[in-house]
């Protein structure tokens, strides 16, 4: 691992005038455990990390007002666990408690978690030339595609790069039309979590549309009834303490036995998170049974574009898409 | 002078950078310029099996970082390669070796250690970020001679093969109990699922979980 300085801000002032002081090679750091993972591996190489893990004051959970905010430094394991987001927003909770592992949820904070990097095999196991990956190294190719690519994305794919965006919580807060808190040397904006990602296209390595300096203070959900007939449905190769190989985050507004409204968002299976916004619209105005909800979930993926070996994906993904349909409309009734 | 440890803990993280700074410059003037680590000054001396920073200087050729922490109730201060893991500085510095290395990125649990007591895995934590914070190993656990109650019960149903994922089921199994995750084998094994064990001693080290928690419950 390459040499760094550590740094520890008290305030998330002074971390975004370090950032700024420092200029290139600084990088902020939570949890670690994507940074200090990738770092290990020589394909993350900051030269000074800005803890800011130990700025207080930036974990609260306030779910008081219009809004349910989010301290970014909150941990996992504490937005998972915390009685509001239980009740209002199962969605957001499920997303977390079914990510990672109950260790890596004590340490990871949900704002790093929406800066979490691929795990694309070639993405992480190609340093030194095993393998060209662009987003490791813009311009080397992908040898993901046409690869062993069972694993990667079918929606929203390029010729550069296929690689799936694997985090869950991000997958949740895009159904719930959330917003991200930033503040950087310019000030403080507002983005939709759906607008924070980036599509590979050309230029695969870019993937977030943070600007440099900028910090992710606090995660916004607006209030909806929907949130309470919510679900995060995920399925993996293993029962537990996996990625997604296809998932679904849902959400009902239900009127009268009918659907006025349903968010959708997929995970495991975009190179983004995934808004699935034809199987919303497919789905207004209907009667929501195994029928409908699989033709949604079909709809979902009418663009989808699999690979050698992932050709299941899209079949996987609108079964996971009516199966966590039909969850959330069990939950709307209670 | 260092401050106590309660006066150290109530400081803010200015003061505490300030008092680091102390430290190291302590360290260095104090003839100790090849240790780059010391027991904290006003600490009863290291008991055999207990951390001692002193043991093993550590060639530092990276950035230097001083820091405090305790380690199974004893303050240490050291100062490190900000580049170290909890987990190596655990095992390369302090010498407690019963924290193991699996995969080293995450994925197995078998160096996990209580931070603050939580349970987290130390392979990726940052050792810089253990500063001011209480770090508990699988040395901690027993009660002098007198095992802990998990510990017991993973000889008592046999929850182990190689041995090698042990500490670390052990100390996520305390955890899991103190988090109230034991209500059924499923909740258990959903809880446990960060710990992989390679011997596939799940049965085992289940049944220990559910023996133990009632036990601990006693206590
Ligand atoms: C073995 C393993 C299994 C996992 N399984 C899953 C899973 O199933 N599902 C899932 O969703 N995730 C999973 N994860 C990923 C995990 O959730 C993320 O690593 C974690 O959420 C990142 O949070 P962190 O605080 O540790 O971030 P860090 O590693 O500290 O930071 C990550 C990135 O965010 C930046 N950053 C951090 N905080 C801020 C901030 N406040 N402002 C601006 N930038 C910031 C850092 O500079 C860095 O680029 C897994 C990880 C591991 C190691
Ligand atoms: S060594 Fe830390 S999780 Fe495997
Ligand atoms: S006992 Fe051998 S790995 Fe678990």
């Amino acid at each position: 691992m390459r040499p760094f300085s550590f740094h520890r801000p008290a305030t998330p002032d002074e971390a975004i005038a370090l950032f700024e002081a420092i200029g290139e090679g600084a990088r902020f750091v939570a949890g670690g455990t994507t940074l200090f993972d990738l770092m290990k591996l020589d394909i993350e190489r900051p030269r000074h990390l800005i803890d800011v893990g130990a700025i207080r004051g930036l974990d609260g959970i306030d779910a008081d007002g219009d809004t349910l905010r989010i301290g970014a430094l909150a941990t996992m394991a504490a937005v998972a666990a915390h009685p509001a987001v239980l009740r209002d927003f199962p969605v957001l909770s499920e997303s977390l408690a079914r990510a990672a592992s109950p260790q890596l949820r004590n340490m990871a904070s949900v704002g790093g978690n929406l800066l979490q990097r691929t795990r694309c095999p070639y993405f992480r196991n190609g340093v030194g030339g095993a393998y060209p990956c662009n987003k490791r190294e813009p311009g080397s190719g992908c040898a993901a595609v046409e690869g062993l690519d069972r694993g990667q994305a079918v929606l929203g794919t390029s010729a550069a790069c296929n690689a799936v965006s694997p985090g869950d919580w991000p997958v949740a807060l895009v159904a719930m039309d959330a917003l991200v808190e930033l503040r950087g040397p310019l000030g403080q904006r507002l983005l939709p979590v759906e607008e924070f990602y980036r599509l590979p296209g050309d230029t695969p390595h870019e993937e977030f549309t943070l600007r440099p300096g900028e910090m992710i203070a606090a995660v916004v959900v607006p209030k909806v009834a929907a949130g309470r007939a919510s679900t995060y449905h995920k399925i993996r190769d293993r029962e537990s303490f996996s990625f997604a190989l296809a998932s679904a985050a849902v959400a009902l507004d239900m009127e009268g036995g009918r659907v006025r409204r349903a968010r959708i968002a997929l995970g495991g299976v975009a190179t983004k998170p995934w808004r699935a916004r034809e199987a919303e619209r497919l789905l207004a105005g209907m009667n929501l049974d195994v029928e409908t909800a699989l033709d949604a979930g079909r709809a979902a993926f009418a663009d989808a574009r699999p690979g050698r070996h992932n050709a299941f994906k899209p079949e996987l993904g609108a079964r996971v898409v009516a199966d966590a349909l039909l969850i959330a409309v069990e939950r709307s009734r209670a | 002078m260092l401050p106590d440890d309660d006066a150290h803990d109530a400081l803010g993280p200015e003061m505490r950078d300030r008092c680091l700074a102390i430290t190291r410059r302590d360290t260095l003037k104090g003839g100790t310029a090849g240790a780059l680590a010391l027991a904290l000054a006003g600490a009863p001396a290291p008991a055999a099996g207990e951390p001692s920073a002193a043991a093993h200087p550590m060639p530092v050729n990276g950035e230097r970082l001083p820091i405090r922490t305790s380690v199974n109730g004893r303050p240490v201060a050291a100062e490190i390669d900000t580049r170290t893991s909890l987990l190596d500085f655990l095992r390369e510095r302090l010498d407690l070796t019963g924290t193991k290395k699996g995969c080293d990125h995450g994925q197995c649990g078998a160096c996990t250690v209580h931070l603050d007591g939580q349970r987290v895995v130390s392979c990726l934590t940052l050792a810089a970020k253990a500063e001011g914070r209480a770090v508990v190993t699988i040395e901690g656990v027993s009660d002098g001679d007198t095992l802990h109650p998990m510990q017991q019960a993973f000889i008592d149903h046999d929850a182990l093969q190689c041995g090698y994922c042990t500490p670390g089921q052990i100390m996520a199994a305390i955890a899991c109990v103190r988090e109230g995750h034991t209500g059924s084998r499923d909740e258990i094994r959903e809880y446990m699922s960060g710990n992989i064990c390679r011997c596939g001693a799940y049965v085992g080290i289940v049944a220990a979980i559910e023996d133990a928690a009632a036990r601990m419950e006693r206590i």
